[in-house]
């Protein structure tokens, strides 16, 4: 019948599809979190996230200061929906979080894909993405091993222990 | 807590093996829980354990960017040296307290 058995994570598969600095973050979060731990890491980037690893976009992404209810000016207050929308604020606000982050130490895109990268991780981009957007291996950072396609992503994806993670 | 012999020395330790008093920690003590995580300390080693029991007794928060940043070792060679999760292993055989740092 039913074993109550704990397998170990062995592997994980973070695709990334959107290009906002939290998403990009959460993926290298977890990325980097991953080969700290010992479990192999393959980084899918796609879409959007694909200026992630574009080497004259990955270290200016912006948040997005429209549709984000959760986003809050200074001392907690609501941010309007309008106000976002003004020409500069999302650059600005995008700035604003960027020096944030470094403050806690957290790197910029290409230096944490250098860490990933020395710690046994693979950065990959999308096929299908580099083709819709014309973008080429010579546009990406040094770090991304491979252009590949959906069925070269899931090759990569056996054994036991192995998650995919969708961000 | 618990005490845990190491080395031939009786050392306080958490529920999780890491020792809570850093005052306690010798080489040998190291040497020892080295050998428990499968590595063998070299001279580079000890450099690396010195940073980052320094940079614990300063207070600041151990990060990978940090140990990548320190001049002592890149985050690459850091990985090699104690594979599997080096800072991880590499604080607790520097008989710091586990890094609550999620970088």
């Amino acid at each position: 019948m039913e074993k109550d058995e704990k397998y170990k994570l062995k592997k994980v598969l973070l695709i990334c599809s959107k290009g906002t600095i939290e998403d990009v973050y959460a993926a290298l979060v977890m990325g980097n979190g991953a080969v700290m731990e010992g479990i192999e890491c393959k980084l899918f980037f796609t879409f959007f996230g694909m200026d992630a690893i574009k080497k004259d976009t990955m270290n200016k992404l912006h948040t997005s200061t429209v549709g984000n209810p959760a986003m809050k000016m200074p001392g907690n207050l609501p941010f309007p929906t309008w106000l976002g929308g003004i020409p500069g604020i999302e650059a600005g606000v995008s700035a604003m979080m960027r020096k944030e982050m470094e403050k806690l130490d957290i790197p910029n895109v290409d230096e944490f894909l250098e860490l990933i990268v020395a710690g046994g991780g693979e950065i990959y981009a999308c096929k299908l993405a580099a083709d819709m957007f014309g973008i080429k291996k010579e546009d990406l950072h040094d770090d991304v091993k491979a252009i590949i396609t959906v069925g070269d992503l899931y090759e990569m994806c056996d054994g036991p222990g192995t998650q995919i993670i969708f961000t | 807590m618990a005490t845990k012999t190491l080395a031939g020395v009786d050392v306080s330790v958490s529920d999780d093996g890491y020792m809570t008093d850093s005052s306690q920690w010798t080489k040998e003590i190291a040497g020892a829980i080295a050998s428990e995580e499968g590595v063998e300390l070299t001279d580079k080693h000890f450099e690396v354990l010195d940073f980052i029991r320094n940079k614990v007794a300063d207070g600041a928060l151990l990060t990978i960017r940090g140990i990548n940043k320190s001049g002592v070792v890149d985050a690459k060679s850091f990985y090699q040296m104690f594979p599997g999760a080096p800072l991880k292993k590499s604080t607790k055989i520097a008989g710091v307290p586990k890094p609550e740092s999620c970088i």
